[in-house]
C-alpha cells in the first residue's frame, strides 16, 4: 500500500487529542504511561516514515541505486517518494535529529548544574537552600535528593513537610524525570506530540500526590501542603519579585494547583456515570491509532523492502 | 497515620525531617524542642541519636546550652550557592524541564479556588492534627 507510510505522519493528529481525553479519566499512574507509551511509539513510527520516505527518494537515484546493489533505479511508479518529498523528509529526519541532540544535552547540562550547586547536605536525602523564597523539586541522581529551599520548610507545617518529602520521594522512587524527559523528545519528533508534555506532567504530579497521601495517611493534610506551598510561593513572588514568573502572569483556565488540591480532597467533578463507556471507548481508540501507526510503518518498509528485492533482480539496464 | 509509621520509618528520611525542622525555626534547637515541633511520637533517644549523626556528617552546628546542646543548621558558603541554584532555576522557568516542582504557579483565580478549597478541607475535619496555624 503506498499511502501506508503516510498514516504515521497523520494518526498523531487524531491520536493525541484522544490521548489528552482519556488522561485524566485514568488512575494518574497508568494515565502517565498512557501518555508515555502512545508518545513513544507515534514517535518512533513518525521517524521511521521520515525514514522510509528518505531511503524510498535515494534509492531513485542511480549512485545511490548501484551502491544498494540495486540494477536500476526504483521505478517511479509504486513508490509514493518524490525526490522533493524524500528531500523535505530527509531534512525534516535531520532537524529531528538535531533538535534530539541538543535537548539532550541541554537536559544533561540542567541536571549536572543542579546537582553541583544543590548542598550535599548530610541530613538524609535532604537538601536545603538558603533562600527565602519558597521553592522545592526532586532532583534525580544516585541518589537521588529532595532540593528545597529555607523559605518552603518555614512556610509549612512539620506534618505538610512529610508530604512535601513524600511526594518529592515518589517522584525520585517513580523516575519521573525520565518520563519528563521522554515526553520532550518526543515532542521533537512530531510537532502535534508536544501536546502531550502538559497532560503527562500534570499526571506525573497526581501520581506523586496520591503516593504522598498513602505515605502520610491523609489526603487532607496532603492537599493542604501543596496549596500552602503555593500561596506562600505566590506570596513570594508579590513581594517585591514580581518579576520571577511573567508567564503565569495571565491564566484564563484553572490551573493544575488548584485541580490536584481538589483531587485530594475529593471535590473535584463528580465521576459521570458516562465516564466508563466514555474510557473504553478512548482507550480502544487510541489503541487503534497505536497500532494503525506500527502496522503502516511495518507495511511501508515491507513494500520497499519488496521494490528493493524486485529491482536487485531486475535484468542489466542498458 | 503519621503517627502509626513515624517510628519504623528509615534513618534518612528522620533525618530529612529533623533537619528540616532546625531550617524552618531559624533559631537553635534542643533535642527536647525538636521533639516537641515534630509531634511524632519519636523517643527522645531517638532525635539526640539523630542530631549527633547530622553533627558528625556537618549538617548541622550546635552550641552548649544547660546541660545539653542547641543544635543550628550549617551551609558551606551561605548565599552564594542559594544565588548560584536560583540562577539556574530561574534559567530554566520558561523552558522544559526534567526537575519536577512541587507547585507551579498560580493565577489570581488559582489563589482564590485554592483559598476556597483551603477553607473548606480546615473546616471540614476541624483542626486537623498537623495545622499548627
Amino acid at each position: 500500500m503506498i499511502y501506508a507510510i503516510w498514516a504515521p505522519l497523520l494518526v498523531p493528529f487524531l491520536a493525541v487529542p484522544v490521548a489528552r481525553r482519556l488522561a485524566p479519566l485514568l488512575a494518574p499512574r497508568a494515565a502517565a504511561w498512557l501518555l508515555a507509551v502512545s508518545g513513544a511509539v507515534l514517535a518512533g513510527c513518525t521517524t521511521a516514515a521520515l525514514g522510509l520516505l528518505a531511503l524510498e527518494g535515494a534509492l531513485r537515484l542511480r549512485p545511490v541505486a548501484s551502491l544498494g546493489r540495486l540494477r536500476l533505479p526504483l521505478l517511479a511508479d509504486g513508490v509514493a517518494a518524490s525526490p522533493p518529498v524524500a528531500a523535505l523528509a530527509l531534512a525534516l529526519l535531520a532537524a529531528t535529529a538535531v533538535a534530539a541532540c541538543r535537548l539532550l544535552l541541554r537536559l544533561l547540562r540542567e541536571w549536572v548544574a543542579a546537582r553541583r550547586h544543590a548542598p550535599a547536605g548530610g541530613g538524609g536525602d535532604l537538601s536545603v537552600i538558603d533562600d527565602g523564597h519558597p521553592d522545592a523539586f526532586a532532583l534525580p541522581g544516585r541518589p537521588g535528593r529532595i532540593v528545597v529551599t529555607a523559605g518552603m520548610l518555614r512556610a509549612l507545617d512539620p506534618a505538610e513537610r512529610e508530604a512535601l518529602f513524600a511526594h518529592e520521594r515518589a517522584h525520585l522512587a517513580g523516575r519521573h524525570h525520565l518520563f519528563l524527559a521522554l515526553a520532550d523528545l518526543v515532542a521533537v519528533c512530531h510537532p502535534v506530540l508536544r501536546g502531550l508534555r502538559a497532560p503527562l506532567g500534570y499526571a506525573l504530579e497526581r501520581w506523586a500526590d496520591e503516593a504522598a497521601a498513602r505515605a502520610v495517611g491523609d489526603r487532607t493534610l496532603t492537599a493542604r501542603a501543596i496549596a500552602r506551598a503555593a500561596l506562600a510561593t505566590r506570596a513570594a513572588e508579590g513581594s517585591g519579585s514580581a518579576h520571577r514568573r511573567p508567564r503565569f502572569a495571565v491564566a484564563a483556565t484553572t490551573g493544575p494547583v488548584p485541580r490536584r488540591v481538589a483531587a485530594l480532597l475529593g471535590t473535584g467533578e463528580p465521576a459521570r456515570p458516562r465516564s466508563r463507556a466514555l474510557r473504553r471507548v478512548a482507550a480502544a481508540a487510541i489503541a487503534g491509532c497505536l497500532v494503525f501507526s506500527v502496522g503502516a510503518a511495518l507495511d511501508a518498509a515491507t513494500d520497499l523492502h519488496g521494490s528493493i528485492e524486485v529491482a536487485q533482480a531486475a535484468p542489466e539496464h542498458p | 497515620m503519621p503517627e502509626a509509621t513515624a517510628g519504623r520509618r528509615p534513618s534518612g528520611e528522620l533525618e530529612a525531617s529533623v533537619l528540616a525542622a532546625l531550617w524552618a525555626a531559624g533559631a537553635p534547637l534542643t533535642p527536647a524542642e525538636v521533639q516537641r515541633v515534630l509531634g511524632q511520637d519519636l523517643a527522645r533517644t531517638t532525635v539526640t541519636t539523630i542530631l549527633t549523626r547530622l553533627h558528625e556528617k556537618g549538617a548541622v552546628a550546635r552550641t552548649r546550652q544547660g546541660r545539653g546542646y542547641a543544635y543550628t543548621p550549617t551551609q558551606d558558603s551561605p548565599g552564594l550557592r542559594a544565588d548560584r541554584m536560583r540562577r539556574e532555576l530561574e534559567k530554566d522557568e520558561d523552558r522544559r524541564t526534567v526537575l519536577a516542582r512541587f507547585v507551579s504557579g498560580l493565577s489570581e483565580d488559582d489563589e482564590r479556588l485554592l483559598r476556597t478549597l483551603l477553607d473548606g478541607a480546615d473546616g471540614a475535619d476541624g483542626p486537623a492534627p498537623g495545622s499548627i496555624r
